[in-house]
């Protein structure tokens, strides 16, 4: 009998994410993949796979799947979602290793908007242009480029849970994560006023509800266009703030398609944009500008705060997963 | 990071950016993990643990200011299309726009030589350009929610090939069998920025013909590798 994961309620929206599709960009495929990779590479790490394999992400509320497989061994990272392991409050920042049958419950967010349920091994599935990330928008990846539907088993790599046991993280250990979000002024800010620019760099803008893996639509004061506001089609990067006619900014993520021609005031550094995924609609961000070489620091920062938490992982006995639970609705509350 | 080249359709510009494409390419500059060609710019993916932002910066100036070296060759590929009809159904629309007979309209869409300034929007969608003038025409004002995949249609000055169902305000003129994106290949996208392109007008039989031989997998679009 083949080892999968059941899924009997996807939640809100789920799918499958990994790193992401690189080196299409040239051929109009963007890249997807998870929206939190900080969470999702957390989630990995905690289960012993690489940083960049595949999860199911799943948005706003998680859902409830079933283990069928003799055992296995899952991790769930990302917004404050409460879980229930088998009816019992799970421990936070730990790996949790599962009976077949054994039911994982996973409600709406308290906050946050997106987690990363991640299996030991990984999922069994063909990548496709290589990567098992799933774009609804043009059917690729997954299973069969759909979100997860209920009944659909995700098939697993491992029949069992490897010998060794469960692991855990200490939450201080996690990159901190208050302030504006930062950016890169530019490719095409000189498309805008100086009163435009100001606009944008201190007002606080809220995120509507059509806000998805593609972009996320914001309202808020209009940002003042210097001249045209069509530009000839160029690149759009993870991050870029493109601001079409309404004069209203559209920050382009995962799906978010390659090339475009709205004029760009800024675009979202790389190390922030896990913490733009974690918001929902309804909560306001506000961007400060910083320089590419600012930007470069943060991304290396990031990276090596993940490397200090993959060497801190300790053993999770029962003592440490008690403490946690006591902890765990600041702890949680900490990640955002 | 974005190379700006120009911020026009223009053919120059298009040149320029492939050039520095593949200037970038024969430097193998280390950390450049992807280049994006677009109509006017190159966005260079890089991964700041191997090249800062500075140094990244001098390697491309040095390349900007250097001769084009090594420029790949040139594919033109012929691309059959079936007119008009339930194939393009925007045919007799542009053909009025220019008080033209549709045979007109096809002699000169397909009497043309096209450039590939863009592989973008959605998978292997190609933006061209090369549009004769006399076919140049405003978008339509309503955009259709979906247009049927591989259509072969223009808008203001710009000529493209879809892949997929996608929305486009831009009118269709035909509808190719080639499939430019196709995952069950080795290489699943046919066109990539600087290729080549004429259309040759085929009657509605033999695109049924060319239909079922390239659902079987044959490639059906015949190329030519120049220079």
């Amino acid at each position: 009998m083949s080892a999968s994961l059941i899924v009997h309620d996807p939640g809100l929206f789920s799918t499958i994410q990994d790193a992401g599709r690189w080196g299409y960009l040239r051929y109009g495929v963007s890249n997807s993949g998870a929206m939190d990779k900080v969470s999702l590479h957390i989630a990995n790490i905690l289960v012993g796979n690489d940083p960049g394999e595949a999860a199911v992400e799943f948005t706003a509320s998680g859902g409830v799947y079933e283990a069928a497989a003799d055992s296995c061994r899952i991790a769930i990272v990302g917004g404050n979602f409460p879980v229930a392991i088998d009816g019992e409050p799970a421990p936070p920042f730990s790996s949790c290793t599962l009976r077949r049958g054994t039911r994982i419950d996973i409600g709406y967010a308290i906050s946050g908007m997106r987690g990363y349920l991640a299996v030991a091994g990984g999922f069994d599935l063909t990548p496709i242009l290589g990567s098992v990330s799933t774009q609804v928008r043009f059917g690729l990846g997954g299973l069969d480029g759909k979100p997860l539907g209920v009944g659909s088993p995700i098939p697993l790599r491992n029949e069992e849970a490897p010998p060794d046991g469960d692991r855990c993280l200490d939450p201080a250990l996690l990159p901190s994560a208050g302030g504006p979000l930062r950016v890169i002024m530019g490719p095409q800010d000189d498309y805008f006023t100086e009163a435009g620019k100001q606009t944008f760099l201190s007002a606080g803008y809220r995120v509507s509800d059509q806000s998805d893996r593609m972009g996320y639509r914001l309202d808020g004061p209009d940002i003042e266009h210097a001249d045209d506001f069509n530009i000839v089609s160029d690149g759009i990067a993870a991050g870029s703030v493109q601001v079409p006619g309404n004069r209203k900014p559209i920050v382009l993520l995962a799906d978010r398609q390659t090339t475009g021609g709205y004029p760009k005031i800024a675009t979202v550094i790389s190390a922030d944009l896990h913490r733009l995924a974690q918001m929902g609609p309804g909560e306001t961000m506000r961007f400060s500008s910083v320089s590419i070489a600012e930007a470069e620091e943060q991304y290396l920062a990031l990276a090596q705060c993940l490397e200090t938490i993959a060497r801190s992982m300790e053993p999770a006995d029962a003592e440490s997963l008690k403490t946690y639970r006591l902890l765990s609705i600041n702890l949680i509350d900490g990640i955002l | 990071m974005t190379v700006e080249l120009g911020n026009a359709v223009d053919i120059g510009v298009n040149e320029a950016v492939a050039a520095l494409e593949q200037n970038i390419s024969n430097a193998g500059i280390e950390g450049v993990l992807e280049t994006i060609p677009t109509y006017r710019s190159l966005q260079v993916v890089y991964d700041p643990a191997r090249i800062r932002s500075r140094d990244l910066i001098d390697r491309l100036s040095g390349i900007l200011s250097g001769p084009v070296q090594g420029v790949a060759a040139t594919r033109r590929w012929t691309i059959p299309v079936s007119y008009g009809g339930e194939h393009g159904k925007d045919l007799e629309f542009v053909a009025g726009v220019h008080n033209l007979s549709s045979d007109e309209v096809i002699r000169i869409h397909s009497g043309a030589e096209y450039r590939v300034y863009m592989i973008g929007f959605a998978p292997g969608f190609a933006y061209l350009g090369g549009l004769p003038e006399a076919l140049h025409t405003p978008r339509r004002d309503n955009p259709r929610a979906l247009t049927p995949a591989r259509s072969v249609s223009i808008g203001g000055i710009q000529a493209a090939v879809s892949t997929m169902p996608v929305p486009s305000g831009w009118h269709l003129l035909g509808q190719t069998p080639v499939r430019t994106y196709d995952l069950t290949r080795p290489e699943p996208f046919l066109l990539k920025t600087g290729d080549r392109i004429r259309f040759e007008s085929i009657s509605h039989q033999e695109y049924r013909r060319l239909d079922a031989a390239a659902e079987k997998g044959d490639i059906i679009a015949e190329c030519e590798v120049t220079g």
